[in-house]
């Protein structure tokens, strides 16, 4: 077979404060002309560095200690700046996660796709312009002969993602190195994306290397797949035959994630928190909401689904009272509470808790966590002394982390373990409510499943409830009995999971539902071809 | 908002401004001891004398009327006439004010650009030997008085090597190439204090984007360094360095007195200082407000470029 990519014995060092790390160790890799293999594993793995070592680069401070990436049979590790920048772009293109980032905001569209072109000498801008009137075309841009004009700012995110694909097709490079190129959308806009990415690499018979952390994503694309775990190779193999039989337990871990799926079906008598007509915005007489209304029972999940600006957040800044709502009411335990946050009474604050997106925003760094921890019991119980001490230990106990973290910071945690600190800190108000706001979205799949785990094992014991916001239907059908769908700030349909998941009544619910990829390699075809029937 | 409403609204701001400054001006002045009276009439200072010449100026009338009765000669176009030699303010006040602008500008044509090109040439080379001379040179410059830098040219370029004059005594009836060979060592001394300054904060500006996905984007499209900076960096961090240019532009303006009184040179600076210890309020209050006119103006313009700079802002509604 013809390899236009080979990587031999790659090791790939970082040095941050007079610590090495190695991020990559002894990676082997073949790609064929025209061959998708798709490069999965959690953050820290090392997928990206291996992406862009493809392209002969590393970021800063990072080094390639040993090793050889043979493109197309020349070696990119001793290569000078000049044949690298030449090869970039030209034959080796790469899209990044975040279109939005990784767009230069001063530039349209359509400037920073010739750039290359032109740069390079394949094109002048007259060419490169109309290559990218076709390339929009083919990827289904609205009004393709103009939208290369507009500035990033200007289009949807969806758009802006490919956008950057026609850009990185625009020399028809031999490969396209994809880093996440959907992990930034929502579900629903992530399908066209997909498509739109496997129609254009078949097209031209381009290879390609799919870097993401989704295994469900990468079984649509890739021909191929590779697991890495640490910066090292977990295990490769043909896309069907790893689904069907991983070999290893760390492989067959991330399958069990998305297959996972349980059913509570409690019965819940006492309102613990209801919306009664609320509208609410940032302006006077701009609503981001409209005619909110749900109740939220004692000992129940909530979930609140929805892609982004749909007034998911907004929603939960006028059920904590940072958002005033313009109409309507809030009330706990079937009492009205003040709508505003600085007129609510101690106690009402203390039955309302919430946990954030980003542990490590949410967490103050110069606290240690006996302090964070210890804090909200000072606050709302008045504990001091021995008696905060011994129920900060219980606290740890019950989020399964050791004693010893008492004295610790949480820059000396991972990412699952500060939101173990967070989960802990709203725990210590003893609520009844917990607004949980996309709270495993930062998180790796498995440290999210624990943390979803943790959740339900916390709700059996103590019984409060909880109101998940999220965009992940994964996290919705596993831990939910209620769903709320919003939509362009209202609410398009709400009721039991089961229900919903079986039978959506509203169309929008349907679209989202059916969007959330599953780990089956047919799956888009089926769903695009089902799609076309209907339409 | 559209850029014509939020124009009007920070010009309406300068002019509240303004006028805030003049009454601080105004009472200032009436606090400090001591009248213009006694200073015009020094050693001949009679009672009787010192009465006539109050009534004369109309210093005994009460503040607030001799406030308001200047406030609108003053809407009027008329700033009134000098205390200390009765000659009109517009005068007296026209021609330094042209001196200092024509200081500043000199300084200014010369300090910018080059300050914007050595800053780019250290973002690119940073940490390498050209931003370490660069870096050290302006952090030298910064750090010395603009006085000492001012007696250290002159020692060096007109009392050892005799080439430029020490004194910048310009006059109306020179010649403008005269001028400008005269003007040299002050603008000279100003450019190294502005030019440090403008240059380090576009370097700062220029690595602060220097980390930002779309460059590590235009490296992956194969764009080559010099291309990176200029096309991708500068027009991203044009508004921090639009900013900087304009305040140090205004400090050119209105904070050289000190480099005026090095040089002797006949700016408005000096003007101010020498009215406020002949207490010439006309004078001092006329200069204050053209100060405060000058700083206002230059912020606004800050504003409105960095709006048209920003495709963000420029294109909201599209």
């Amino acid at each position: 077979m013809d390899n236009i990519l080979k990587i031999d014995n790659l090791t790939i060092k970082g040095y941050w404060d007079g610590n090495t790390t190695v991020l990559l160790e002894d990676i082997d890799l073949q790609l064929n002309r025209g061959e998708v293999l798709g490069i999965i594993g959690e953050s820290g793995a090392g997928k990206s560095t291996l992406g862009l070592a493809a392209m002969g680069y590393t970021r800063d401070g990072c080094d390639i200690t040993e090793g050889s990436v043979m493109f197309d049979g020349k070696e990119l590790v001793d290569a000078t700046k000049k044949e690298l920048t030449q090869l970039r772009g030209s034959n080796i293109a790469y899209v990044a996660q975040s279109a939005a980032a990784s767009f230069n905001p001063a530039h349209r569209l359509v400037q920073q796709f010739a750039e290359t072109p032109v740069r390079h000498g394949h094109m002048t801008f007259k060419q490169a312009k109309q290559k990218a009137e076709k390339l929009y075309k083919r990827l289904n841009l609205p009004f393709p002969d103009s939208i290369g004009y507009r500035y990033p700012h200007q289009v949807s995110g969806g758009q802006l993602q490919r956008a950057m694909i026609a850009m990185a097709l625009g020399c028809d490079p031999d490969i396209v190195v994809f880093d996440e190129p959907t992990t930034a959308l929502d579900v629903t806009t992530q399908i066209e994306v997909l498509a739109a990415i496997r129609d254009a690499i078949k097209i031209n018979n381009t290879a390609a290397l799919y870097i993401t952390h989704d295994l469900a994503v990468v079984s649509q694309v890739a021909d191929r797949v590779m697991v890495l775990r640490h910066g090292r190779l977990v295990e490769d193999g043909e896309t069907r035959e790893m689904l069907e039989n991983p070999k290893e337990q760390y492989t067959k871990d991330l399958l069990n994630v998305r297959r996972q799926k349980c059913d509570n079906t409690k019965s819940h008598k006492e309102v613990v928190l209801e919306i009664q007509g609320v509208d609410a915005g940032y302006y006077p007489g701009q609503n981001i909401v409209e005619d909110i209304d749900f109740k939220i029972f004692r000992g129940q999940n909530v979930a609140v689904v929805g892609e982004s600006g749909s007034g998911k957040t907004t929603l939960a800044r006028v059920i904590t009272g940072l958002l005033p709502p313009n109409k309507g009411k809030v009330l706990f335990d079937s009492k009205s509470v003040s709508p505003d946050v600085r007129q609510r009474s101690l106690n009402t604050l203390r039955r309302l808790q919430m946990i954030y997106q980003m542990p490590d925003v949410a967490l103050n760094p110069r606290q240690k966590i006996r302090r964070i921890i210890g804090r909200p019991l000072e606050f709302y119980s008045g504990l001091s002394g021995k008696a905060k001490k011994k129920k900060v230990h219980k606290l740890l106990d019950m989020i399964e982390l050791p004693s010893h973290y008492y004295d610790r910071y949480p820059s000396e945690l991972s990412g699952g373990q500060k939101q173990r600190i967070c989960i802990a800190r709203a725990l210590a108000a003893e609520p009844d409510l917990i607004i949980c706001d996309e709270i495993t979205s930062a998180l790796d799949q498995l440290v999210a499943e624990e943390i979803l785990k943790l959740l339900q094992k916390l709700q059996t014991e103590l019984g409060m409830s909880y109101l998940f916001i999220t965009h992940d239907l994964a996290t919705v059908k596993a831990i939910a009995d209620e769903v709320i769908v919003m939509y362009k700030g209202n609410i398009v349909e709400q009721g039991n999971k089961k229900d919903m998941f079986d039978s959506p009544d509203h169309d929008y619910t349907e679209l989202l539902l059916s969007s959330v990829p599953e780990m089956d390699p047919d799956w888009l075809d089926n769903l695009l071809l089902k799609r076309e029937k209907v339409s | 908002m559209s850029i014509k409403g939020m124009v009007l609204k920070r010009l309406a701001a300068g002019i509240v401004t303004v006028f805030l400054v003049s009454i601080l001006i105004f009472l200032s002045i009436e606090a400090l001891p001591g009248d213009p009276a006694t200073a015009i009439l020094g050693q001949q200072a009679t009672p009787e004398n010192l009465a006539a010449l109050r009534k004369e100026l109309k210093l005994d009338l009460p503040p607030h009327t001799r406030y308001l009765s200047w406030l609108g000669n003053f809407v009027q176009g008329d700033l009134g006439t000098s205390l200390s030699n009765k000659r009109p303010v517009n005068e007296v006040i026209g021609w330094r004010f042209s001196n200092t602008l024509f200081l500043a500008f000199s300084a200014a044509l010369v300090a910018v650009p080059l300050a914007i090109i050595f800053g780019m040439i250290a973002a690119l080379f940073r940490e390498r030997w050209p931003d370490r001379i660069l870096s050290m040179g302006s952090l030298a410059a910064i750090s010395f008085p603009e006085f000492f830098v001012g007696y250290i040219l002159i020692y060096i370029f007109s009392i050892k090597l005799g080439l430029l004059p020490s004194v910048a005594t310009i006059q109306a009836s020179m010649p403008f190439w005269t001028k400008i060979n005269i003007i040299i060592l002050p603008c000279f001394t100003l450019l190294l204090v502005v030019m440090a300054h403008m240059m380090r904060m576009t370097r700062a500006a220029i690595i602060g984007v220097l980390t930002s996905p779309y460059i590590e984007m235009a490296k992956l499209k194969g764009v080559s360094e010099w291309p990176i900076i200029i096309k991708h960096a500068i027009p991203n961090v044009l508004s921090p360095i639009i900013n900087v240019v304009v305040m140090d532009l205004a400090w050119l303006i209105v904070g050289v007195v000190v480099v005026e009184v090095v040089f002797v040179y006949p700016g408005l600076g000096q003007l101010l200082v020498d009215s406020v210890a002949k207490r010439d309020l006309p004078v001092v209050q006329a200069s204050g407000l053209i100060f405060a006119a000058t700083y206002i103006l230059l912020n606004l313009t800050a504003d409105i470029l960095a709006i048209i700079t920003n495709p963000k802002l420029r294109h909201i509604s599209e």
